[in-house]
């Protein structure tokens, strides 16, 4: 008869195939189930890693579900107030040129009450890099209508569906800081498939690269989902996100630099 | 090295004192009647002088939150505005006081509410002494009656914010920030190396992770935090207070009175006096930490105080506290931009003895 | 000693640098001063003013409502400030463009034509020093020689060649003020 294997059998090193990245605190994630936060944090921690950026990050963290993020990345953190990570980065940045400073933002966050401070950090070519989670709801405060919330989409102060002529248009803040000279690398991303998170993480190392050249504002904006928010379970969540919220904001990069401009490594 | 003797507005002296006292960064916002701040630093060229960073910020709201992120790199960090513009900067410096990071705000008062008027006005006192933004908080409040006062406060703001890890308010007013006076700049310090060890300036593997924030789920350990912030403030309140007595020896009737309208009333006291009146001004400098204990002392001694402001009487109040109904508390005031004239203060004493 | 000074006029007539060359000169010869303008947006294209006092004593309040010494340089300001000065003080004022001339029994009256004498001059710019000529003749409390340090101060280094122009006007305007 076989002996029952106990877990420290199992756990050997030629059997590893996954490891939390040491940038990752072995803080319990608060996440819905099926939420695409998690996924962001890990890959941004593995560039954190990978590229040696643990000593010299410092994050910003928003006002929304990610609010908490300092508990999960070993590095050092502020916590800003609602929208204005942008402006707290760009003091950061300039007092400290030498650092990796990154603000991590969500829709409600960057694109309604942060508007200003989005635009014109973005404008001036501050040497930060911008992570945009558009979930088109806000998620913290329980899924009301956000600035990125579709039309006809139906939010808590949305009930009968966004009707853009009462309510006004969803906002693609990443369309308007792609036209702005001070930005350097735009793109939009999701990571809902494995080849899709591998595509952000690609993204996210190339803007960690191009703030070592002070090349200016990277901005990458994660399309997630929000399956508490929208009421669904993760499978529909992401099945929906393909099928509405995809073709309003596709997918791709909108505005990459010229290869002369982007000395940068892949791995 | 030497002091240097200039002819400055206070706004411009508040500006070259920020590069002398070593300041790391400026973020301010234009707004009448403070711009000068901006201006001058923007010619000054800190930059090549001592690496000093000058940012015109798109708002006051990402100026203080430019102040709040270089303040938790440990740096000395500054913003200044006129009071709409500190109205819009409280949230901001809510998060600084509740994060316990240190800066200098620089409010150059006038009129209000609303857009108000551009002229001289201390009607901001309560916004900045009895917090101004949410929660409980205190700012230090200092409040310079001359040029020379408005370069000197820069030093001892920050001396201040850093030995305390707190806010610093320095709560002039139109008049003073425009006017021109003669003062004495100190020589150039450094600026400072040292990083506390609370500041976020990436992780050494040899330390723990540095968190920067205001934010506190569990009610119990806010509690527990707003202890701490009150056991802060109460040494201050112990250790920090500052004010000054003209003729109060022999006064029988005190004004009290801060910034531009303690000069004022030292000329009220020199009118009232040559009519045989003995009057005497206390001057409070911090106006958080406020002078209880002497004002509560005076009230001892003298028949009436009578509290002097461009407000609608606000700080009245404190001297009504700290006098603790020993003797009668009058308030004179002068408001919308107007400043008060010595006559017309040493009519109102005369008018209540 | 304590004097009282307001300077007030078109925005183009250099009221403000005419005050701070004051406040410079006696603050050369170790006496407190403070200058004080009218700020906001009445000085764009509007009148000017400034409160210019000197004293060998602390300054108490900057801003005040009578003064020793009128310089009123635009009808505008004449019509407002005239009754601002102390019976007994000095009122001096440019006749140019004035139809209604001060009335005043109880104080001292002096006319000095500075636009005019500037326009001879053809040096329109020289107008306010001038007037500062002219404040000198009658209340010789800074002297000549800081105030040419002053305006060494003041100007900026490529403009130090107008420095003898400006020092011309100084000496008309010591000349060409009369009392009326
Ligand atoms: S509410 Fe939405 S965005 Fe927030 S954690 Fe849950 S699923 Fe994620």
């Amino acid at each position: 008869m076989p002996q029952a294997t106990g877990i420290n059998d199992i756990i050997k090193p030629e059997n590893l195939v996954y490891k939390r990245t040491e940038v990752m605190t072995p803080n319990i994630l608060h996440y819905c189930p099926g939420c695409g936060h998690g996924t962001v944090h890990r890959i941004l921690a593995e560039v954190i890693e990978e590229e040696g950026l643990q000593t010299e990050a410092i994050g910003v963290s928003p006002v929304g579900c990610s609010v908490l993020l300092y508990n999960y990345l070993d590095i050092d953190w502020q916590e800003a107030a609602h929208g204005r990570a942008p402006a707290v980065a760009t003091a950061i940045k300039r007092l400290l040129p030498d650092k990796f400073v990154f603000t991590y933002q969500g829709d409600g966050d960057l694109a309604a009450i942060g508007t200003a401070e989005t635009i014109h950090a973005c404008n001036r070519g501050e040497n930060i890099m911008i992570i945009f989670i558009n979930n088109g709801i806000y998620g913290m405060t329980g899924g009301q209508m956000a600035p990125t919330t579709l039309p006809g989409m139906k939010s808590s102060t949305s009930p009968y569906g966004r009707d853009v002529k009462m309510m006004g248009n969803p906002v693609k803040m990443t369309d308007i800081v792609a036209t702005l000279p001070g930005t350097f690398y735009v793109t939009r991303q999701s990571v809902h498939t494995p080849a899709n998170v591998r595509k952000t993480k690609k993204a996210i190392r190339k803007a960690a690269q191009y703030q070592k050249l002070n090349k200016g504002t990277c901005f990458i904006e994660v399309v997630s989902n929000c399956p508490s928010g929208w009421k669904m379970t993760p499978v529909e969540s992401n099945r929906w996100m393909e099928e509405n919220m995809f073709p309003f904001y596709p997918l791709g990069d909108m505005k990459v630099p010229q290869e002369s401009e982007s000395q940068t490594t892949n791995k | 090295m030497e002091k240097e003797l200039r002819l400055m507005k206070g706004n411009e002296a508040v500006a070259e004192a920020a590069i002398r006292a070593g300041a790391d960064g400026y973020f301010g916002y234009p707004i009448t009647p403070q711009s000068e701040v901006l201006e001058y630093l923007m010619e000054a060229k800190p930059h090549e002088r001592t690496g000093m960073v000058v940012l015109q910020a798109e708002s006051e709201v990402a100026a203080i939150n430019m102040v709040y992120g270089g303040a938790a790199c440990g740096k000395r960090v500054m913003t200044s505005s006129s009071s709409p513009g500190i109205s819009l900067k409280q949230e901001g410096i809510s998060y600084i006081a509740g994060a316990e990071l240190p800066c200098l705000v620089v409010n150059v008062v006038r009129g209000g509410p609303g857009l108000g008027t551009i002229q001289p006005s201390q009607s901001d006192y309560f916004q900045a002494t009895k917090g101004g933004g949410h929660g409980d908080y205190h700012l230090i409040v200092l409040a310079p009656s001359s040029v020379q006062e408005m370069a000197d406060f820069v030093d001892l703001a920050f001396e201040l914010a850093f030995k305390y890890r707190n806010p610093v308010m320095m709560l002039s007013d139109g008049a003073i920030g425009q006017m021109m006076e003669k003062v004495w700049l100190s020589p150039q310090k450094e600026r400072s190396k040292t990083v506390p060890e609370w500041a976020t300036t990436g992780k050494p593997p040899t330390r723990e992770r540095v968190i920067i924030t205001s934010l506190d789920l569990d009610p119990m350990a806010q509690e527990r935090f707003n202890q701490k912030l009150i056991a802060k403030y109460n040494e201050i309140r112990e250790k920090e207070v500052r004010y000054e007595e003209f003729q109060c020896e022999d006064a029988e009737y005190l004004f009290v009175a801060y910034g531009t309208s303690a000069r004022v009333c030292q000329k009220s006291i020199q009118l009232a006096r040559a009519q045989g009146i003995k009057a005497g001004l206390l001057r409070p400098v911090t106006l958080f930490p406020f002078p209880v204990n002497r004002l509560n002392e005076l009230a001892d001694k003298v028949k009436m105080m009578i509290s002097v402001e461009m407000s609608a009487g606000q700080m009245v109040e404190d001297v009504m506290l700290a006098s603790n109904g020993k003797v009668p508390v009058y308030h004179y005031g002068r408001m919308g931009g107007m400043v008060p004239e010595p006559e017309e203060v040493t009519d109102f004493l005369k008018s209540k003895i | 000693m304590t004097e009282e000074i307001l300077i007030a006029g078109f925005g183009g007539q250099g009221v403000l640098s005419m005050g701070k060359i004051m406040a410079y000169s006696a603050m050369m010869q170790d006496m407190e001063v403070s200058w004080m303008p009218s700020y906001g947006p009445e000085m764009r294209g509007g009148t000017a003013n400034v409160i210019v006092i000197i004293s060998d004593e602390r300054i108490s309040s900057p801003i005040i409502r009578h003064f020793d010494t009128g310089i009123l340089l635009n009808q505008q300001s004449l019509d407002k400030f005239e009754d601002s000065i102390k019976p007994g003080g000095v009122l001096v004022y440019d006749g140019n463009g004035i139809n209604r001339h001060p009335v005043r029994k109880d104080i001292s009256i002096f006319r000095i034509d500075a636009a005019e004498e500037a326009g001879r001059m053809k040096s329109p710019k020289v107008n306010n020093m001038i007037v500062l000529g002219g404040f000198m003749k009658i209340k010789p409390i800074i002297t000549l020689e800081n105030v040419i340090k002053g305006l060494k101060k003041s100007l900026p280094e490529r403009y130090h060649n107008l420095i003898p122009v400006n020092e011309t006007a100084l000496q008309r305007g010591m000349e060409i003020i009369r009392e009326v």
